[in-house]
């Protein structure tokens, strides 16, 4: 209960920070961190749009990729505090209810029978499928560090104590922000500010929503995001007492929401065909953390 | 002789051009480009004579600094062999002239028309069932975009043949932005009218464009233009270049998702382009460049002013572009983007800063100087890679380049009088009349030609934008890569689709 309320609760102004230091870096003022969720109380007071060649599945699509975000969210815990609903081996629930709604926005994508969003969805099911084994081998070295298999009893029973560790901790974060900028189609890999549809990925799924339904997206996109900043908070609070948790937990979704800014000013976007390249790399910096984890458990023979 | 020779902005006597049959008219234009790189065709049109059809060619010699200039008479829905068998750059002069005329040509690979879905001249075949090329298979797709974008930019359709990510052809249709600004200049007959037409042809190139009409109206009507008008036109010229260049840059920036680079350059492209403002009252320059006088002349105060503005801009401009230069993420997509060979530019003859991309030397400013370029020894930034990354170096030597030529005008501003005289109208062109007007603007060679008849009447007006021959190097250059880095190669250029629509 108590990550749940605190994510809805980041991912409010978790992309305005992002906006704002973008905006900062850029020389600008800013719109202030609060204009995505007034955009997407603008759109909820919209209607929505449909083209005449979309079916039903258009229609639904939002409503369960929404439902789908919120679903994996009531998996994760808040250091000793439980999420939910916790079971053995919730993490690959975690993952395959995260899966299922990206399946319905990318076959939405593919109804509308435009171009540009099937070249978009083609793109974004590549992507996913290439991230999936990154985040099952980093989760999996954890459950096998731990010897448990619920989000709960990993974060709650990992002590980072040892050098060694410390930075499988440090490693796991840098795989865990990469996945987040992944599955939220932010930079290095998608550029989210780009107006033209050819270099798109997750916009140019989303071209032809409108009104109530862009709204639902974008905020499913902000959940998302505090989400996997929970997710990564998850790993320096573990034995902490609510009052340090608290503040740990923001000042890592800030630092979170601040490094995503600074990576999106300073650097340009991935050439598309080195994508695939860049998110392999992070399955073998899980397996490095999966090497250490055996070498931690005195596992090698 | 089966040619003349003349000069930049040289009036000469339609009679005096040779007029010949169209066969040795064919040989003379094929002896004259083959196996010479240094000759590039830079206007070829014709115009109706009671029922005949004029054709005048003019190839621009960059080593002899002349343009040889000769015609020839056909008659209307003539077959006609055609030059771009022997020379590809005449593919799309000579698609105009079967456009307007009805002229075929038995051999031309391509006879697409420039501006219209097929023939123009039936109303049924609009572009909406023009038959765009395709290929049938399983494996590939098409990517249609346009001809309404989601960018600020001008309407024009593209149409990618892809497999998978990669584009394995582009066909690009424009015509979306055709105004019939040829025919307003024969329809409007007063000078003013006339200039404002010449600023319309592309909002970005104003003085490229009026400059190349003011010299010509000036040749025409006898006028000599004084070093004052010479000096501000050649000022307003460089001004022009560094304004587009930065924000072509900025824009480049922005497609590869570089923040820092976008917001920056665009930030450094605002004050010079305010400064036009601040000298003849419009960002744009209109109103800046007037046949016969200078309605704004140039003072110290102004100067003053422009240094300001530069020593602010140089040091930061130079900056930017180092941390661009320095930057992994950036450089992978400039380099080996679009590429195209020096071999391929030079056989649809690429002209202007798209050929100077890739070591082929096209510049007007010294092959065909006006204004106050002979004074500079400009030597063009050359580059050889004809990448994205060469196209970006490019904008930014040249901008160094022209604050240099600019501090250099600065430090002797001619004298000028105290009040601008508006000079009496020079409405009367010299009759019979032939001439042609080149000028180099930041996409490069503009070519505008005038002929005139007995009263001294234009009998055509005819306007050439670098764009025009650089779209179908854009077409090459995005061959095998892939699709999403479109977006970059075509910013990279920044060609003009008005310009090329008229």
């Amino acid at each position: 209960m108590v990550s749940l309320a605190l994510i809805i609760l980041s991912s409010i102004f978790f992309t305005g920070v992002i906006l704002q230091t973008k905006s900062i870096t850029s020389g600008r003022k800013g719109p202030g961190i609060l204009q995505p969720v007034k955009d997407v109380i603008r759109l909820f007071k919209k209607g929505s749009i449909y083209s005449e060649t979309t079916s039903v599945i258009f229609t639904i699509a939002p409503v369960i990729s929404f439902a789908s975000v919120i679903m994996a969210c009531l998996v994760i815990p808040f250091g000793s505090w439980k999420g939910i609903i916790s079971f053995d081996g919730d993490f690959i629930f975690f993952a395959y209810i995260l899966a299922l709604g990206k399946f319905f926005s990318i076959i939405a994508a593919m109804d509308t029978g435009s171009s540009f969003e099937g070249m978009g969805a083609s793109r974004e099911a590549l992507y996913s499928m290439f991230v999936e084994p990154a985040f099952f081998i980093l989760i999996g070295s954890f459950a096998l560090l731990t010897g448990n298999t619920s989000f709960y009893n990993i974060f709650s029973t990992l002590h980072l104590g040892s050098s060694i560790t410390y930075t499988l901790g440090g490693m796991a974060s840098f795989v865990l922000i990469m996945i987040a900028m992944i599955e939220n189609s932010r930079m290095p890999v998608d550029d989210p500010k780009t107006h033209l549809e050819l270099t798109m990925i997750h916009e140019v799924m989303i071209l032809d929503n409108s009104g109530f339904d862009l709204g639902l997206i974008l905020s499913t996109g902000y959940i998302k995001f505090a989400m996997y900043g929970t997710l990564i908070a998850n790993f320096y609070i573990g034995g902490l007492s609510f009052l340090w948790a608290f503040p740990v937990f923001l000042l890592v979704q800030l630092l979170f929401a601040v490094i995503v800014g600074l990576m999106e000013s300073f650097m340009a976007r991935f050439r598309m065909s080195h994508n695939p390249q860049f998110i392999l790399v992070l399955s073998s910096v899980s397996f490095l953390i999966f090497l250490g984890v055996l070498l931690v458990l005195e596992k090698f023979v | 002789m089966n040619f003349i020779n003349i000069f930049n902005q040289q009036v000469v006597p339609v009679s005096s051009i040779p007029l010949l049959n169209y066969n040795s008219f064919f040989e003379t234009i094929c002896l004259l480009v083959e196996n010479h790189p240094e000759r590039h065709c830079v206007l070829y049109f014709g115009y109706k004579e009671n029922i005949s059809i004029h054709l005048i060619c003019c190839i621009a010699d960059d080593n002899e600094h002349n343009i040889k200039v000769t015609s020839s008479v056909i008659n209307e829905n003539s077959v006609l062999h055609s030059l771009t068998v022997v020379n590809l750059s005449f593919e799309k002069f000579e698609r105009e002239i079967h456009e307007n005329f009805k002229v075929n040509y038995s051999d031309h690979p391509w006879l697409k028309p420039v501006r219209y879905a097929e023939d123009r001249a039936d109303k049924s075949k609009t572009i909406a069932n023009y038959p765009f090329y395709s290929i049938d298979s399983e494996e590939l797709h098409e990517v249609g975009v346009g001809p309404v974008h989601a960018g600020i930019i001008e309407p024009g359709h593209f149409r990618f043949v892809c497999n998978g990510e990669q584009i394995l052809h582009l066909e690009i249709q424009l015509g979306y932005q055709h105004r019939g600004v040829e025919q307003l200049f024969l329809e409007k007959t007063k000078l003013i009218q006339r200039t404002i037409l010449a600023e319309s042809i592309a909002g970005d190139s104003v003085i490229g464009h009026t400059s190349a009409f003011a010299f010509l109206m000036e040749s025409l009507s006898g006028l000599m233009p004084d070093r004052e008008l010479l000096f501000s036109r050649t000022l307003a010229q460089e001004l022009e270049r560094i304004a587009i260049h930065t924000g072509d840059l900025s824009a480049i920036c922005t497609d590869v998702a570089y923040q820092l680079g976008s917001s920056v350059f665009g930030r450094l492209r605002t004050p010079v382009i305010n400064f036009f403002q601040e000298w003849c009252g419009n960002r744009l320059s209109k109103g800046l460049i007037r046949t016969g006088y200078n309605p704004f002349p140039f003072n110290r105060a102004l100067a003053d002013r422009l240094n300001t503005i530069l020593d602010a801009f140089e040091p930061d401009f130079i900056e930017m572009n180092s941390e661009l230069a320095k930057l992994p993420s950036s450089l992978s997509r400039f380099e080996r983007t679009g590429m195209l060979s020096n071999e391929q530019l030079l056989s649809i003859g690429t002209v202007g800063m798209s050929a100077r991309m890739n070591a082929l030397n096209r510049d007007i400013r010294v092959s065909h100087p006006y204004g106050l370029y002979n004074e500079f020894k400009h030597e063009p930034v050359i580059k050889h890679h004809g990448d994205v990354y060469s196209r970006v170096q490019i904008r930014k030597q040249e901008v160094i380049q022209s604050i240099s030529y600019i501090r250099q005008l600065l430090s002797q501003i001619p004298h000028s009088q105290a009040l601008p005289q508006p000079q009496p109208q020079p409405s009367i062109l010299k009759p019979d009349s032939f001439a042609i007007s080149l000028t180099e603007g930041w996409r490069g060679e503009i070519c505008h030609g005038c002929v005139t008849n007995e009263t001294g009447e234009m009998l055509i007006y005819k306007i050439k934008d670098p764009s025009f021959h650089n779209w179908l190097a854009l077409a090459l250059a995005v061959r095998n890569n892939e699709i999403s880095d479109f977006p970059v190669c075509n910013k990279s250029f920044d060609l003009s689709y008005c310009g090329h629509d008229l």
